[in-house]
């Protein structure tokens, strides 16, 4: 049976990381829409996957969160990403596989993924 | 849904909209019962009978972006499609409790599915509140309490990647060793 006691290990490691992340330093912000619609059309896959990548990636200045129904449930799994500049970008029919390359692309880069977004997809 | 598991993610973000503090999901499967029982149980702001009534109505929703809400009505008939039950138990500023019990020979009952995954989507996006999950099968149980794991972390974040990867896999394993057959 596995234990808490590994946690302990793990703790002790992360302390010994300087990289600790601090929420003060978002600047931008991944919200997956976590609604019944979204989590029916396959949102929670979409949502770990970016902790995942964000992790991965080591994207301190990244929170990932949730929020209800947006309202255009047909175009599930959306996200959201808000960067600091005040823009927005709603991504539409989202899957865990067309997460990296928002990361990559969008988060890092800062290069909208356009034939990913609403505005494409909804021509 | 596809798997009982969304379900449950589904109906936890209830819980979280009612500014619950404390989320408990419990998972009792019973091979001699021929019976499943899933609960998940909040301490947030509760309803009262009337709202209780509506929520399992799929034309009633709080939400104002359109009028359906089928969060609580699929849970339901995921469990009566095999021939179980559903209720509701909730009081105003106490929290709400929600349980359904299936039938485990019925041909109709979804697969469990993914509940490391719903249990650290959970957990990820919410490091506020504390998510108690016990998952009973037969005999062997286990808990998962996030209030422990915060206690061992002294501070750190209960979402750090590290600690989400040890979460899911704390889940998936002690989920393999108590659907153990007891003779190997």
């Amino acid at each position: 049976m596995k234990s808490l006691a590994e946690l302990k290990a793990i703790r002790d490691k992360m302390q010994a990381s300087v990289n600790v992340r601090d929420n003060a330093d978002d600047t931008i912000r991944v919200v997956v829409g976590m609604a019944t619609c979204g989590i029916a059309a396959g949102a929670r896959p979409v949502l770990n996957a970016f902790s995942e990548e964000v992790a991965k990636r080591g994207l301190n200045n990244v929170m990932v969160t949730q929020t209800g129904c947006i309202g255009i449930c047909q175009y599930e799994p959306v996200v959201e990403v808000y960067t600091n500049d005040g823009s927005k970008t709603t991504y539409v029919k989202m899957t865990a596989e067309k997460v990296a390359r928002v990361v990559s692309d969008h988060l890092v880069n800062g290069n909208v993924v356009e034939e990913y977004t609403i505005g494409a997809v909804a021509k | 849904m596809q798997e009982l598991s969304l379900n449950i993610l589904d109906i936890a973000q209830n819980s979280i909209r009612a500014n619950a503090s404390l989320i408990t999901i419990e998972i009792i499967r019973s091979t001699a019962e021929n019976q499943m029982t899933i609960s998940i149980e909040d301490n947030g702001c509760g309803m009262s009978k009337e709202k209780v009534e509506q929520v399992i109505n799929p034309f009633f929703t709080t939400r104002t972006t359109r009028s359906v809400g089928l969060g609580v009505p699929f849970f339901k008939m995921s469990a009566e499609m095999t021939g179980g039950s559903f209720s509701i138990d909730s009081e105003v500023g106490k929290g709400t409790k929600v349980t359904a019990v299936y039938v485990l020979d019925h041909i109709d009952l979804m697969p469990l599915g993914d509940m490391a995954s719903t249990m650290v989507s959970l957990i990820s996006v919410n490091p506020d509140i504390d998510f108690v999950y016990r998952y009973q099968y037969n005999d062997a149980e286990f808990t998962l309490d996030t209030r422990e794991v915060k206690q061992i972390l002294e501070g750190l974040p209960v979402n750090s990647p590290q600690v989400l990867v040890f979460i899911k896999d704390f889940i998936e394993e002690n989920t393999r060793q108590a659907e153990r057959p007891e003779i190997e």
